[in-house]
């Protein structure tokens, strides 16, 4: 049982991660209806920039703020000059461009700041909060901070004009329009923002992680799985489903015999299916409801 | 009589390299009423899409003096035309009162946008109750007052209304037909209103014209295009 | 997000009459295969052995194109069937000496029943859902190759060493020549049969299902049956190439099926057009070739360069391969038929 509790408390912590990833999946899904398989090299190549921020002696704040803005401003001009052309376009020629702009960025990445480990720091510091390491200061600070997240961008999108804006273009571009609302710009608004908050997410991973060109790769995977556990819909289920797959992943790696350890990915992907499979639309996704 | 709102020379709509609409040149006046009429595939639709910038067009729309023409969708709806596009258009994830919120995206008064939507509701109670309910799940009818109520909130000087009894239970018709006739009335607003139901689109409307294969074949009042033979037989089956 | 995201716009009318078309088709259809046959006795081994590989991959593409362009199913995970085709042939040739030839068919079967199972749990689930589950699969199907549970068939990590077969009947030709034009044979006829698929009436049951589902079922299509079955047999044919390739490369090992494959796949499935059959070619080379010509502008930055060719070739080829070879066609011909007589 106190094993049990452990493990739990470790899967939060690793969770913690997959939640913050998948908070930012689904804030580009509302906004852009696509689900971006870049998303994860954006938010390294961020995290990165925080990384040469810091090098050239910016204190960790400074550099924090600098790279949300930097990201943000990315991803609106992302947006504008290689998805602008494409807008219309099937849903494959989408995903082709994000697997470009993966490659793209993987290996810039490497090509500019090597393919070596790097530390990267962590505001919150490292000491235990539990004992016996299982949830660090800093896993405990990550968590905080998606909940935040979290909360704001409820804020956002529920009670702020723009945010029922942005999800008024991304449901119904056509009819958006005919109310007035520039749906361009709701659209490249949503890019900076998955931007900006894929760039907090890959700061806070990478201490966990540390830093190098493909630190996200899995992540984004785990990311991806809690965002459609939770329902690609919502925010709320997202950062929910975060935390499960971390938790799964942790108690099978340790109950389950055998298998369990070399193959914890494969449970947490089997997880999705199984989930889909029972609830198509994720544990707190809407039910698209239509009348003909 | 009165002046105009809205007028066209020489109109000319696509979509991609078809051609649609042929040149057409008609006007609405100022708190008019207007109905275009034509058979399935004359291009109402593609008339009211090119109003409102949805398709490539050609040729001049002036709008309340303002030259329009190849203008964005958003910036001609900023200006004040309001369209109710076919199949309604309702954001059917969100709320009813959302879509209301929506309807009045161009306006920055929120007192004033609090008071229309509780002018809207004196319009249409039935939303009023159902003003949680996703859109998506209201009846067709509550939809269609929806769509209008939405387009009510931009405070439109002009409403283009594609086949807004498409569906509906003729008693719901009627219905619908008094609120367009007292939105007219009392609040001014000029109505463009394509319909397949043309005897009561002939009663509400002083103008009407008449489109075949993107050409218009007819225009003047309502009453003497409603006494022409062709257009009886053809429209009004009697 | 439901299906009719997936825009097809190769469905465009064509103003020409038929006949000349396949006369077009026919002709055409002769020169690549004299060029295809030809070939071989005129290129160094190792870029016979390319082609093989690319007309491998075209295979597979194939199934893709049953599955997503004929019947809008999306897969991100193809390479999945791709593995489990190998390593069928792998295994059955390294533990139970069966022939090299036979091993085909069997892992066909394997693959269409694998492909069947896991179409019944994607049945529920449409457009990116469908796709992130089958991405799932792309990426456990590395770690379950490598699990020791199945470790004594599959050498775990270590893979599998297979050994080329050579051309039988003492034909004069190297092993590389006789696998290119088996390949090329199998190839064929797998073309002809997902052709003859799209236009029967099993075809016509599968596009109904992808262009609108409820009128389908309105008009008595089991559309279970008919998705799982897409899947089943799209999945049959990327089994084939799968074994096709363990013995090109003469060697399978789980990090060949890894989930860049998938997304090979699926590029050269999109690059190519996703409804046309014969365009899989080219989705092939473009698989096999592309990464290499990136890798010769830049090295450091190969991936960045492929990207950008990807990019590039979205906005120029919106509908893929075909798609640009149907407009030129279409172009050239209109132009003869107003110059010829009448
Ligand atoms: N999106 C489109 N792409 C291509 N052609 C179109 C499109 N929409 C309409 N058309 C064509 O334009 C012509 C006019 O269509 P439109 O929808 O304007 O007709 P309508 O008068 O509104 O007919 P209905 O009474 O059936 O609604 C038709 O021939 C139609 O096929
Ligand atoms: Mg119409």
């Amino acid at each position: 049982m106190d094993l049990f509790l452990h493990q739990v408390l470790a899967g939060l912590a690793t969770g913690g991660i997959y939640a913050c990833m998948a908070l930012a999946i689904v804030m580009i899904y509302q906004a852009i209806d696509h689900l971006n398989f870049a998303q994860g090299e954006m938010a390294m190549f961020s995290t990165f920039i925080a990384w040469q921020l810091m090098q050239w002696g910016l204190p960790y704040w400074v550099a924090f703020v600098a790279t949300i803005v930097i990201s943000f401003a990315a991803g609106v001009l992302l947006e504008q000059t290689v998805l602008r052309p494409l807008h219309g376009a099937p849903v494959l020629s989408h995903i082709v461009v994000f697997i470009a702009l993966f490659a793209i960025l993987n290996s810039a990445a490497g090509f500019i700041w090597d393919y070596t480990v790097k530390p990267f720091p962590t505001p919150f510091g490292t000491q235990p909060l539990f004992g016996q390491g299982l949830m660090s200061a800093h896993d405990g600070g990550m968590i905080a901070v998606t909940l935040i997240i979290l909360v704001l961008l409820y804020l956002f999108f529920r009670h702020t004009r723009i945010g029922l804006a942005m999800r008024a273009a991304a449901a119904n571009p056509a009819s958006a329009r005919l109310v007035g609302i520039r749906v361009g710009w709701m659209v490249a608004l949503g890019w900076g923002m998955a931007a900006a908050i894929g760039a907090v997410a890959g700061m806070l991973i990478a201490p966990v992680v540390f830093l190098e060109p493909n630190m996200m790769i899995s992540i984004l995977l785990y990311g991806f799985a809690g965002a459609v556990v939770g329902g690609l819909t919502s925010p709320l289920g997202a950062v929910i489903g975060g935390f499960s797959v971390g938790v799964i992943e942790n108690l099978a790696g340790t109950f389950i015999p055998y298998v369990g350890r070399e193959m914890k990915l494969t449970i947490a992907l089997a997880l999705i299916v199984a989930v889909l499979t029972v609830k198509p639309s994720g544990l707190l996704g809407r039910r698209v409801m239509t009348r003909v | 009589m009165s002046d105009v709102l809205l007028s066209t020379r020489n109109l000319h709509a696509f979509y991609g390299n078809l051609q649609v609409l042929h040149g057409l040149d008609f006007s609405i006046a100022t708190g008019g009423v207007t109905t275009l009429l034509g058979a399935n595939g004359a291009g109402k639709t593609t008339t009211l899409r090119a109003l409102t910038g949805m398709v490539r067009t050609r040729g001049d729309i002036v709008f309340g003096g303002r030259a329009i023409g190849g203008f964005a969708t958003e910036d001609i709806a900023r200006l004040g035309i309001a369209h109710v596009p076919e199949g309604r258009g309702t954001f059917s994830r969100m709320t009813a009162e959302e879509n209301l919120q929506l309807g009045a995206m161009t306006r920055g008064d929120r007192r004033g946008i609090a008071a229309d939507i509780e002018r809207v509701y004196a319009y249409f109670p039935r939303l009023a109750e159902r003003k949680n309910q996703q859109a998506g799940t209201l009846s067709v009818g509550e939809q269609q007052m929806l769509a209008i109520a939405r387009a009510l909130m931009l405070r439109p000087k002009l409403m283009l209304l594609d086949e807004p009894s498409f569906g509906l239970a003729p008693r719901i018709v009627e219905e619908m037909f008094v609120i367009l006739r007292r939105l007219n009335q009392e609040e001014g607003v000029a109505l463009m209103l394509v319909e397949q139901n043309a005897a009561l689109a002939l009663e509400l409307a002083d103008q009407a014209s008449l489109i075949e294969t993107g050409r218009l074949v007819m225009a003047g009042p309502a009453q003497d295009i409603g006494r022409d033979e062709n257009v009886r037989r053809a429209y009004l089956g009697y | 997000m439901a299906q009719q995201d997936i825009s097809f716009s190769d469905t465009a009318v064509r103003g020409l009459p038929s006949v000349e078309q396949n006369s077009w088709a026919l002709w055409g259809t002769v020169l690549f295969l004299a060029v295809a046959i030809a070939l071989p006795f005129f290129l160094r081994s190792f870029v016979v052995f390319q082609l093989t590989l690319a007309m491998i991959y075209a295979i597979a593409i194939i199934g893709l194109v049953l599955l997503t362009g004929i019947n809008g199913q999306f897969s991100l995970g193809h390479s999945a069937f791709f593995g489990i085709g190998a390593y069928t042939a792998a295994v059955l040739m390294d533990q139970f000496g069966v022939s090299f030839y036979w091993t085909l068919p069997v892992a066909g079967v394997v693959c269409f029943v694998f492909g069947f199972l896991f179409g019944l749990p994607a049945l529920r689930l449409e457009g990116i859902y469908l796709a992130l589950a089958t991405f799932a699969l792309a990426i456990a199907m590395p770690q379950i190759l490598k699990s020791s549970l199945f470790e004594h068939w599959t050498g775990g990590v270590q893979g599998i060493v297979l050994i080329k077969p050579d051309a039988p009947f003492g034909l004069p030709i190297s092993s590389d020549q006789w696998l290119y034009f088996l390949t090329l044979a199998i190839g064929l006829m797998l073309a002809v049969c997902a052709m003859n698929i799209v236009n029967s009436r099993t075809g016509r049951a599968l596009i109904a299902i992808r262009d609108n589902p409820i009128a389908a079922r309105a008009m008595g299509i089991d559309i279970s049956l008919y998705k799982t079955l897409a899947f089943g047999v799209s999945a049959l044919f990327t089994g084939i190439a799968g074994a096709l390739s363990g013995v090109a490369i003469q060697f399978v090992a789980p990090d060949s099926f890894t989930f860049n494959l998938a997304i090979g796949l699926f590029v050269g499935l999109v690059v190519g057009g996703v409804q046309s059959i014969p365009a899989a070619l080219f989705g092939g080379l473009f698989v096999l070739f592309v990464p290499n010509i990136a890798e010769s502008v830049s090295k450091g930055l190969a991936g960045a360069v492929y990207g950008v060719i990807l990019i590039l070739v979205i906005y120029m080829m919106p509908s893929g391969a075909a798609g640009l070879a149907r407009l030129v066609a279409d172009k050239v011909l209109m132009k003869a038929h107003r110059k010829g007589p009448r």
